[in-house]
């Protein structure tokens, strides 16, 4: 990277561009250019800055100034104020005590809150993603190095596995032990899969890495690599991540002509190659053995297991699939050791997470912190506490498949283990935060009208049960149900659970056995009184069939 | 609904796509994905011609180009609405936006308007929460929509 007086980032997520954040950027380069500042400032659009609240935002280096949001008409003041005559352009600068994307420029403090702890957001938002030079500025492709120089697989995967890392997908699974099944697994020919079909509804956490920090996902997919003793790797990214796809392509091409992918990697006997995968649309891919039949050009249905991915995968080859945020923890752990990053979080849940927070709060955004925290944290230091003053109700975690958390439960902490003996499910890591004017049956009703159109048809359980208990929600909410439809309900998701062939049916039910368990009595109001207590459900005594999305 | 496509432009463009990516059977989905992304569907002569090039029986073609929600063996109207029906968007305000567009368009999901103009689909979370609820006209996101602002989006796309 050639030396350059100042560094001007903007924001280049979805939210910015429709916000205008190309054109912002283009006025910016035209701005500079006119000001004869070209070979002094390094202009680039970068991924999400963490935020959304003030979107379009541009950051400059090295005072690590944040404004926003900047319009086109603001380009020149700011260009002429802090880039021509050095001073901050305070009409436009953001205060630094927000939500999201903040703390990357705050001081680290552990243990302090509102500072966020970055590991797998770390460069996410401070270097240009299609620029491997700025990865390389920020210990990048250390930790390959390091790996296939010094050490041999079974030491990285004893490393890992001291690390505690557990699979941020929403299993939970013991990273370490994965890697070890897979490298255990006989034969020659091995897979490195990273899921980034990420599709639950309300996570965009995988996007924002895969976006804003790409070479880490390809570095951490080549380490998993060597691990295992695989030379190919797939990165399945959903179809609707164009950006995250190109961000990748660009970055597979420049890791291959700096010699870190391809033949010989580091001189070492070690090749790898990478291939960027694109799906077309269907949330069950995320499921790693759907994800696999997709790869292999089939319909993405899940397979029966056993046996498992980790012995018959890709091709009936070991294969190992891990997320997306689950890899992006790999290069820093082994580059500061299993020491440091249990350092972070809980004993039995060491090490960050990555959240979405949405809904009713009054700033909603992504926050990367400990695990560990809990919900009224979550809500009062870092959402800005409910919208409009209203009383938070409940909060549903993980996208679709995630459970509907009450208020009493706001002080449990939220890591793997705890959430467990509550009984409900840290998930993907969104966030959704509800207040009093959140409807439970309509809720419940959003939530398995998702896996009803998700569900790939292929077990009866999901695809009949998750009709039957989206027409049963429908007509509560036209007050039309019976309080015979709660024990029906009840035991659908019963079976959901028991019965489902994948991951997708077994959770889908969880929301609404959620909510009959904690808010039950609201549940028989529309049925008893015909009444909905939050005015959502319009109680029109009317139902049929065709009244598919009400 | 769109006039068949000429057989020539579907050739030009399976041919542009199989060169991109190969004969593998694991490109399958990504040469459908162009194919779609190029004629807007998946004609039956295109089908023919992967089903050729890869050697992969025309049952089980059709068996994954139905399966994928970006991908279709019938014409789309010219523009495409995806709308976000996951529950951020919902309780986000995402329900009334919702009966505005059915009201305006006057078709159900998963159809197409008798002009060409419209197909109307319904998407999961498009990833784009923090700006719900959020709609998709072709490759332009629309954030924050309320229900008045919908009239005046649809009507930027002849």
């Amino acid at each position: 990277m050639k030396a350059v007086r100042s560094m001007v980032l903007v924001s280049g997520d979805p939210t910015s561009l429709e916000r205008g954040a190309q054109e912002v950027y283009h006025r910016l380069q035209e701005e500079v250019r006119q000001s004869g500042l070209s070979g002094d400032i390094s202009l680039a659009l970068v991924g999400d800055l963490g935020r959304s609240d003030i979107a379009p935002s541009v950051i400059v280096y090295p005072e690590a100034v944040i404004y926003g949001p900047v319009a086109l008409s603001n380009v020149h003041y700011l260009v002429d104020e802090h880039l021509n005559k050095g001073r901050i352009a305070v009409d436009l600068q953001t205060p630094i005590h927000n939500l999201a994307g903040h703390s990357a420029w705050l001081s680290r403090r552990k243990g302090t809150l509102p500072a966020e702890q970055r590991i797998v957001l770390e460069r996410v938002g401070k270097i240009n993603p299609e620029d491997i030079q700025d990865y390389i500025l920020y210990d990048g492709y250390r930790a390959l190095g390091k790996a296939v120089i010094e050490m041999t697989p079974a030491e990285v995967i004893a490393l890992i596995d001291r690390s505690g890392l557990k699979g941020r997908g929403g299993a939970g699974f013991p990273t370490g032990l994965k890697w070890r099944f897979v490298s255990r697994a006989g034969g020659s020919v091995k897979y490195a899969i990273c899921n980034a079909d990420e599709s639950e509804p309300g996570t965009f956490k995988d996007r924002l890495i895969l976006e804003g920090d790409p070479h880490s996902i390809i570095e951490a997919i080549t380490i998993a690599g060597y691990a295992i003793g695989a030379s190919e790797g797939y990165i399945y990214v959903r179809g609707e991540y164009r950006l995250a796809q190109q961000r990748l392509a660009t970055a597979i091409t420049q890791a291959h002509e700096m010699g870190f992918l391809g033949k010989n990697i580091f001189g070492t006997q070690f090749s790898f190659e990478i291939r960027v995968h694109s799906g077309a649309g269907a949330y069950i891919c995320g499921e790693e053995t759907a994800l696999i039949e997709s790869i292999e050009g089939k319909r993405g249905e899940p397979r029966s297991r056993p046996p498992y991915p980790t012995t018959h995968g890709l091709w009936g080859k070991p294969t190992l699939v891990n997320n997306v945020e689950t890899l992006a923890n790999i290069p820093a752990i082994l580059r500061n050791g299993p020491d440091w990053f249990q350092r972070f979080g809980t004993k039995t849940s060491p090490g960050t997470k990555v959240f979405t927070i949405l809904g009713n709060v009054n700033t909603t955004g992504v926050i990367e912190v400990p695990m560990g925290i809990t919900l009224r944290e979550v809500i009062t230091i870092y959402g800005k506490g409910m919208k409009n003053n209203a009383t938070f109700k409940l909060a549903q975690t993980g996208g679709s498949s995630g459970s509907v958390i009450p208020a009493s439960l706001q002080d449990t902490p939220m890591d793997f283990d705890s959430y467990l003996r509550a009984g409900v499910s840290l998930g993907s890591g969104a966030l959704l935060i509800c207040d009093e004017d959140t409807c439970v049956v309509d809720l419940a009703k959003a939530l398995i009208n998702f896996f009803r159109r998700e569900s790939c048809g292929k077990c009866n359980p999901c695809r009949i049960g998750t009709l039957r208990a989206y027409e049963i929600l429908s007509r509560i909410s036209e007050g039309v149900g019976s309080l015979k439809d709660l024990d029906t309900l009840q035991m659908i998701c019963e079976n959901l659970y028991q019965l489902s062939n994948c991951g997708l049916g077994q959770t889908s039910g969880t929301g609404t056995r959620d909510i009959l368990t904690h808010f039950r009595a609201e549940v028989e109001a529309h049925i008893r009184l015909k009444v909905c207590p939050a005015g959502v459900c319009s109680m029109s005594g009317r139902w049929t069939a065709s009244q598919a999305n009400g | 609904m769109q006039e068949n496509q000429p057989v020539e432009k579907t050739t030009a463009v399976v041919e542009a796509a199989l060169q991109h990516h190969g004969t593998n059977r694991d490109e399958l989905i990504p040469i459908l994905n162009e194919i779609n992304q190029q004629i807007g569907y998946l004609p039956a002569a295109s089908l023919e011609k992967v089903s050729q090039a890869l050697r992969i029986p025309k049952s089980q073609l059709f068996s994954s180009a139905t399966f994928y929600r970006m991908l279709s063996i019938t014409p789309r109207g010219r523009h495409v609405i995806q709308f976000c029906e996951s529950a951020p968007c919902h309780v986000e305000g995402g329900r009334q936006v919702w009966h505005t567009i059915l009201d305006e368009l006057g078709i159900l999901p998963g159809e197409t308007s008798k002009d060409g103009r419209w197909t109307l689909e319904t998407t999961s979370c498009l990833g784009i929460c923090g700006v719900g609820p959020v709609l998709l006209v072709d490759e332009d996101i629309y954030g924050n929509v309320r229900p008045e602002q919908v009239a005046e989006i649809l009507a930027r796309y002849a």
